[in-house]
């Protein structure tokens, strides 16, 4: 790697047609390098939309039109030469509900390494190290060191999204693009997992889609507020909850609709 | 407190009405396979035996077995299910797993449910015109196993892609978003975990083309067929054949003086075979599902 960059993502004049309806109108959005950054407003306002936009998984949904430039570590990733799946390697998403592959602990943490290694090229040292590197960084592998068999949907769903944070950790992304991912946990998998993201930050650029305005407010360093597909506010996070620039983040954060 | 009224004890006695109609119902359907099967073995009785299986039939089918009438279904239906199998699985996954939702996919769709739905008869005459004679194939068992590839395409096309959507959505966003590729997500995820219903679905084409007498009557099955008996691998593609369907239809209606036992000793095997391919299906989808990770 050169210098570190200041910026990972950086988009401009973005906007997304499903069909014919507009998700996203005229993003202007620059998402610093190693920091945690929200994203937070009402359902429907594109925030998940725009999400998937970042490693381009939003064309596998059906008829998408996308216009404008983004940006993702200085490259465009709209140029001809772009390899969409060297893009979603370096940009690891995480989901709503922990969806771990039927697979074993072992394989779900090595799917991605297999799928990215010609024939059989995987040999078994690289194969343990990979997996204990990679579930010791998310904090699993105390736990399930003796479990590396076990089927992944046997696991609590705290572990459950662990390894799913796991799973794209071999792959050395650069971002983690996380959509809700502690919606469908309790507190204490709240907790592990907002403690997981402080241990991450600094090595990746976290982009969390989050609708608990709170959680925003513990954990990112930057947020952003959109509303109806636009971009309406992007501050420091105590800035946007102190002191919002716009009459509408200012609603939305006391909750006057959302 | 807490009491009966009278009209909870109305809605009780109902409660109790529904539950004996929609639970008899059901027993109902146990009711005419257990009578059918009980009635075709009892008159079958005096016929059954391992030489009636291995036996050609002798003295205009009055005598003998139907060993040629038994191979000859099962060339039938296996090189049918050979050629639509394949077909029909690959154009499932095609539709369901990288068709974008466009004309192209809806006219496909619609080709396949209309083709479903048409009678066997109408795919006999069609197997006449195209295989027979236009593709200069004449009655053969070829000729006939196509036609009931034909047949048997859009049901396995429409149960395959069944079980490809009863795949969960989380597994393949799970794998597009670290960089898999669609191929790399149907072989190593839809496929595995959705395996046990694509076979079931295609099993169930056996009884089916087993079952067809349409189909074949005009495009590779004869009244009669003399092989060597034992020898598997009696038939050509290129011969005619007998099969089980046709041959209990033409003893019942054609034979004159035929044992009374005969027909129903057909049906027996018919029906022995289809229910044995049937039971291995389930044995094979019980262990394929038991080592279903979800």
């Amino acid at each position: 790697m050169t210098a570190p960059r200041a910026y990972s993502i950086e988009t401009k004049d973005l906007c997304l047609w499903y069909g014919k309806f507009q998700a996203l109108v005229d993003v202007g959005l620059n998402i610093r390098s190693g920091l945690i950054t929200s994203l937070i407003g009402p359902s429907g306002c594109g925030k998940t939309t725009l999400l998937r936009c970042f490693n381009r998984v939003n064309e596998r949904y059906g008829s998408v039109t996308t216009r404008g430039e983004i940006k993702i570590l200085g490259k465009n990733i709209y140029d001809a030469d772009i390899s969409l799946v060297e893009l979603r390697r370096s940009v690891g998403m995480v989901f709503q509900r922990p969806n771990p592959l039927p697979l074993s602990v072992a394989e779900n943490v090595l799917f991605g390494l297999r799928i990215h290694t010609p024939g059989r090229g995987l040999t078994r040292a690289v194969a343990e190290e990979a997996v204990e590197r990679a579930l010791t960084e998310v904090g699993l592998w105390k736990d399930l060191k003796d479990r590396l068999d076990d089927r992944a949907t046997s696991l609590q769903l705290e572990q459950q999204q662990k390894l799913c944070i796991a799973r794209i950790l071999p792959l050395k992304p650069e971002i983690i693009l996380m959509d809700e991912p502690c919606s469908a946990l309790d507190v204490e998998g709240t907790r592990g997992i907002e403690e997981l993201m402080f241990e991450l930050k600094g090595r990746y650029t976290m982009l969390i889609v989050t609708h608990n305005m709170a959680q925003a407010r513990r954990v990112s360093d930057e947020c952003v507020f959109m509303l109806l597909g636009k971009m309406i506010e992007h501050t420091p996070t105590k800035e946007l909850f102190l002191a919002p620039r716009d009459g509408r983040t200012a609603e939305y954060i006391e909750g006057r609709y959302g | 407190m807490f009491t009966e009224t009278p009209f909870v004890r109305t809605k009780l006695r109902q409660e109790r009405v529904a539950q004996t109609v929609f639970g008899l119902m059901a027993l109902a359907m146990i009711v005419p396979l257990l009578l059918i099967i009980g009635y075709l073995v009892v008159r079958a009785w005096p016929l059954l035996s391992w030489d009636f299986l291995v036996t050609n039939p002798t003295q205009g089918m009055r005598q003998g077995g139907i060993w040629s009438a038994l191979l000859g279904t099962i060339y039938l239906v296996g090189i049918s299910l050979c050629l639509s199998a394949p077909i029909g699985v690959l154009a499932a996954v095609y539709l369901n797993e990288y068709a974008k939702d466009n004309w192209f996919r809806r006219i496909i769709n619609l080709a396949v449910v209309n083709l479903a739905g048409v009678p066997s008869i109408v795919h006999a005459l069609f197997g006449l015109g195209a295989f027979v004679l236009f593709a200069g194939l004449g009655r053969s068992i070829l000729a006939a196993s196509l036609t009931l590839a034909i047949m048997t395409l859009p049901v396995i096309i429409a149960s395959t892609k069944e079980s490809l959507a009863s795949v969960p959505m989380s597994f393949r966003e799970a794998c597009w978003n670290v960089g898999a590729t669609r191929w790399q997500t149907i072989r190593r995820i839809v496929l595995p975990n959705s395996v046990s219903g694509i076979l079931t679905g295609v099993i169930l084409q056996v009884s089916r083309s087993a079952g067809e007498t349409a189909p074949i009557m005009f495009t590779g099955a004869v009244f009669f067929k003399k092989l060597t008996e034992g020898n598997l691998l009696a038939y050509s593609l290129k011969d005619q054949c007998m099969a089980l369907s046709m041959h209990l239809y033409t003893v019942t209606t054609q034979v004159t003086n035929a044992p009374k036992a005969l027909p129903f000793a057909i049906a027996v095997v018919l029906l022995g075979t289809v229910l044995l391919v049937n039971t291995l299906s389930i044995a094979l989808r019980v262990y394929l599902r038991s080592r279903k990770k979800w």
